[in-house]
């Protein structure tokens, strides 16, 4: 078979572009965050990852033969993996580096921000996951497009996920570049092309399948270092998490202040909307609900969403313990901050607590299974999201739009590999562009978006009779350019780009406001929508309320 | 091609009483379930915000550690397993109302 041919140069390629890189980057030191000697025991354990995943790739590419195949698996993950795979999208590298910085920073606060980010997962699913599950085939657009015009609402959901996509693609890119430069002491271009490189590999040659195994295993492997590293620092402590909490306090610089709410959540306004974003903008990325759609039933869904709370929920009191102990362990000592100076500015960044608890616990060697782990993470979230934006390209755009599903299986596969061809450019491209600029502000857009764009016309489309085309449309606009604007208007942005003094939009994100506006908007024109399209799009529901309940007709349609 | 406007498959489904039954019960479990998270959750941010010092009580005269942990540990942990309450109810009968519904619907 070609495609194995070129599976295996390619990850010949991959593999001699960071063995090559080494050498010749001993040398300089460029961009914002300094790059550290070069970590041969990272590097070690993170080609061990990639040729393990290559060789999944290998053997998922002969079974990736339809576009069901491609896009979901076949359907055939069982609960307890897909129950994984989430936790593995949801437990990126911003949740191991910036949840466990920010509790070694701030305390309790830190643990707020943690608790914020969890209690999304069950309402997703006591309200979504049953519904998805049965009304959609592949994408997101599917299902908002259930019941309204194809073409016009499925090119709008298909653009909301791509731009969802794109900002999220950029920040883990960039995330990846520079974590690279401090952990392993490589360059941040080679990083960022590693990681496109191998994003394309595993996407195209072994669509979901390959991309699902990815995620299990950083998964796992990221539950097992977490749990080594919180037995190392327990142990510390004579595994009592009082003697933790007591020596935190009296190294701290805020003493027994960091054992409560602090300035960090003070504003309420703030607080809410920060919550409602990352509540409802995590149901509505598309890469995490493509994952309703590659178990083979409901049963196997919704037990998916319990063991992946499950383990998010464990991970995160792990991820709390880890930057409890590192007040202490990390905190007062010198060799991991700038020229020595105990309080000052931590070595590599204030992202950088939990690697040197590792150092500090476990030596170079799990520092080095650590910065390997941190790499594979985003590898495997760069794959979802490529795969997610290949998927509403592939299908939504070209085989249900342009082609208006006269497209032949072969032409739709052929389709949606270009597309995460593309799309890997493209990554590379903005990531390599992006490398100077301060990107925190496109995880409020990532967000931001999500909830105010796909999320209205998600639930809506499902919940309510009254929904209809011009409503949806005219809602998303708004959530849109709201939430851009929000975002624009706010510090990340109008501060810390555009260098004005103060902030117009006072709070960081957006959700709160913009989500509204889109909801009120989506509401009102679609009740004043009297057209002859918008009572059949009302009459339609319906059966599709019947559908949604008990899933009959879905498997039928799956196929296509 | 989707939404075939009014199919007499799922009509038939719609005059099925065990379909209400399903749609009440299952609704009313997904409610009453959101609804513990959500008041739950927001009741803990609005003490976070107006009252901060009740979170910052210690557990016990001596301890180090504040109320405030185990309250959110709590909120992780309950949230947690209201997802296992749903699902064993959804997994079972539930599933097994739907299962009947669409035996009845489709033989």
């Amino acid at each position: 078979m070609t495609a194995r041919r070129i599976l295996l140069a390619a990850a010949a390629a991959t593999l001699f572009a960071t063995l090559s890189a080494v050498p010749a980057l001993a040398a300089g030191d460029v961009g914002q965050l300094e790059k550290q000697p070069i970590n041969l025991s990272a590097i070690g354990m993170f080609i061990a990852f990639v040729l393990m995943t290559l060789g999944i790739t290998y053997w998922a590419a002969s079974r990736t033969r339809s576009t069901s195949d491609f896009y979901t698996a076949g359907g055939g993950i069982t609960g307890f993996q897909n129950g994984l795979a989430i936790a593995g999208d949801y437990m990126s590298a911003a949740t191991l580096l910036g949840l466990s910085s920010l509790v070694f920073a701030k305390g309790y606060d830190g643990f707020v921000y943690t608790i914020s980010f969890f209690v999304g997962w069950p309402i997703i699913l006591f309200l979504l996951a049953e519904r998805l599950r049965n009304l959609g085939h592949f994408t997101f657009a599917d299902i908002a497009s259930y019941r309204l015009d194809q073409g016009k609402i499925r090119t709008f959901a298909a653009i909301g996920s791509l731009t969802v996509v794109c900002f999220y693609l950029i920040v883990q890119m960039v995330g990846a570049g520079q974590l690279i430069k401090l952990l392993f002491g490589l360059d941040y271009n080679v990083a960022v092309i590693v990681v496109g490189v191998l994003m394309v590999v595993y996407v195209t040659f072994g669509g979901m399948i390959a991309t699902t195994w990815v995620q299990i295993i950083k998964a796992v492997l990221l539950l097992g270092g977490g749990i080594l590293l919180a037995f190392l620092a327990l142990s510390r402590f004579g595994f009592s998490l009082e003697a933790i909490a007591k020596s935190a306090i009296a190294a701290h610089k805020d003493g027994v202040k960091i054992m409560g709410p602090g300035t960090l959540l003070a504003d309420p306004v703030s607080a809410v909307s920060l919550s409602l974003g990352l509540l409802f903008g995590t149901a509505a990325l598309p890469h995490i609900m493509m994952r309703f759609f590659t178990v083979p039933n409901a049963r196997e869904a919704r037990k998916s969403v319990f063991y992946a709370s499950g383990f998010i929920g464990f991970f995160f009191l792990i991820v709390c313990v880890l930057g409890m102990a590192a007040i202490t362990i990390v905190g007062t000592d010198p060799q991991f901050f700038e020229g020595g100076k105990v309080g000052g500015k931590l070595i590599g960044g204030g992202n950088m607590p939990v690697m040197h608890l590792a150092k500090a616990l476990g030596g170079d060697l799990f520092l080095g299974f650590l910065s390997a782990v941190a790499f594979a993470t985003i590898l495997a979230v760069v794959s979802g999201l490529a795969l997610a934006g290949a998927s509403a390209i592939a299908h939504d755009l070209y085989a249900r739009v342009i082609r208006k599903g006269e497209a032949t299986e072969r032409e739709e596969m052929r389709v949606s590999k270009i597309a995460s061809l593309v799309l890997g450019v493209l990554a590379v491209v903005l990531g390599i562009a992006f490398e100077k600029q301060n990107v925190a502000f496109l995880v409020g857009l990532t967000f931001g978006v999500a909830a105010s764009v796909n999320f209205p016309v998600l639930i809506l489309s499902m919940y309510w009779k009254g929904l209809t085309t011009r409503g949806a449309l005219a809602g998303g606009i708004a959530g849109l350019i709201s939430a851009v604007t929000l975002v624009v208007l706010s510090n990340a942005v109008w501060v810390v780009v555009l260098n004005n003094p103060k902030p117009i939009f006072p709070y960081e994100q957006p959700a709160l406001f913009s989500m509204t506006l889109a909801f009120l908007v989506t509401i009102i024109v679609s009740k004043l929508d009297s057209s002859a399209s918008a009572r059949a799009e009302r009459d339609a529901f319906e059966d599709q309320f019947v559908r949604s309940q008990t899933g009959i007709g879905a498997a039928a349609a799956a196929k296509h | 091609m989707h939404s075939p406007a009014n199919n007499p498959v799922y009509e038939r489904v719609r005059r099925n009483p065990k379909f209400q039954e399903l749609v009440r019960q299952r609704s009313r479990l997904a409610l009453i379930l959101s609804a513990i998270v959500l008041v739950g959750y927001y009741s803990f941010m609005m003490v976070v915000a107006f009252a901060p010092d009740l979170l910052h009580k210690p557990i016990s005269d001596e301890s180090s550690l504040s109320v405030g942990f185990p309250i959110g540990a709590g909120i992780i942990i309950l949230s947690w397993l209201l997802t296992g309450v749903y699902s064993h109810f959804a997994n079972g009968r539930f599933q097994d109302l739907t299962d009947e519904i669409t035996r009845e619907t489709l033989q």
